[in-house]
């Protein structure tokens, strides 16, 4: 009961965020600090995400079959596959790792 | 151009490309909906969050620290810190398109990354709002339907990690990542969170080390303000043929001409990317 306390603030929050933009003048988001610290943390976000999902297991850090998924999703990108090819890849990597028997 | 519904509308390059970024995004629907399910979540939490919070990077927030084992507050965090480019969007639309009465609420809710490029990438002003509600539009309706699906597949699948549904979530991540390390600082400071958060993980609870992630980057972006900002903008730059020689994906629009939906992908912003 209380993740759906805390999911539903999640999507009061976005939806906070995205119409505060329509109701501040302008000029006060146009602030280039602002405007960059969203770059950054953005990206700081993703990596983070990325990271967590591949190395951790709640609070150990541990290599397994995800490590494959991170790589070949790597590969995808490089070669400029759409993002359904690059999930499909990491899905199938990490599968086919699995099934060699690596965890 | 006088507007004239429905044929010349499908004439509309604007509309063309919203709605073909409505189909790539919408597909990519199905692997929130069956990771979300294997995270944890039950059928209806995954489609309010598709349906309420309609962001697919802090959708993918939400449920990635979940499934590590985080708390509901750590998930709301990085849900909340990775939807704050939207208040950015929403800004420069409101420029834009100037929507009034109910339209400026319901033009709130569709404001993510896709809407954004696709009203953004359009010059004249009718072709932007035509953008912006077919892409917000089309994606917030096949993106919902294919939630749903994978949230009924997900579950029927039995263990997720046999199926590599936890490597999908890594890539889902990298992929949405990789479109925004275009040039030597995004990369930087990607590498620096990444090792932020390995360090962290040992030593603090789950979900945690994503925050402490975002306070280094924030950090990074205070302090670094001022300087060249390649790369780190939000999402609006794919479009706007700022590294015209750093982009190989020519091939992928022939004859779509300048508002083509292969460019789109050319240039290097994944469907789906970061909502």
């Amino acid at each position: 009961m209380s993740l759906w306390v805390w999911l539903l603030l999640s999507c009061l929050f976005a939806y906070a965020w995205k119409l505060v933009g329509y109701l501040l003048p302008a000029s006060l988001l146009q602030n280039p600090r602002v405007s960059r610290m969203a770059g950054t943390m953005t990206i700081g976000l993703l990596a983070s995400l990325t990271i967590v999902n591949t190395l951790a297991s709640g609070q150990a850090l541990v290599l397994d079959a995800r490590l494959g998924a991170l790589a070949a999703a790597a590969a995808a990108l490089f070669l400029r596959a759409p993002f359904l090819v690059v999930v499909l890849a990491g899905a199938g990597a990490a599968a086919l790792l699995r099934l060699a028997g690596w965890n | 151009m006088p507007i004239t519904w429905p044929p010349n509308l499908l004439r509309s390059p604007a509309v063309r490309v919203g709605l073909s970024i409505s189909v790539a995004t919408g597909l990519y629907g199905v692997s929130f909906g069956a990771l979300s399910v294997t995270s944890g979540l039950d059928f209806w939490q995954t489609m309010a969050l598709s349906l309420l919070l309609f962001s697919g990077g802090s959708q993918f927030a939400f449920i990635g620290v979940v499934a590590g084992g985080g708390s509901g507050l750590a998930a709301m965090g990085a849900a909340t810190l990775l939807g704050m480019r939207n208040g950015i969007y929403g800004m420069q639309l409101n420029v834009l398109l100037r929507p009034r009465g109910w339209r400026r609420y319901a033009a709130a809710q569709l404001t993510i990354d896709e809407s954004t490029a696709t009203s953004t990438g359009q010059s004249d002003p009718a072709e932007q709002q035509r953008g912006f509600w077919a892409a917000g539009i089309g994606i917030f309706v096949l993106w919902n339907v294919f939630t749903a699906v994978g949230a009924l597949a997900g579950g029927a699948l039995g263990d997720p990690k046999q199926w590599g549904l936890d490597g999908a979530a890594v890539a889902a991540f990298l992929g949405l990542l990789w479109p925004r390390l275009k040039g030597r600082e995004p990369v930087a400071i990607a590498v620096v969170c990444a090792l932020a958060t390995v360090l962290a993980v040992p030593f603090v609870p789950a979900g945690v080390p994503i925050l402490i992630a975002a306070v280094v980057a924030a950090v990074i972006g205070w302090l670094s303000h001022g300087r060249k900002d390649e790369g780190l903008e939000p999402d609006i730059d794919p479009y706007t043929e700022r590294h015209p020689g750093h982009h190989p994906g020519t091939g992928h629009h022939p004859g779509t001409g300048q508002y083509g939906a292969g460019q789109y992908k050319g240039n290097g912003t994944s469907p789906g990317g970061a909502k």
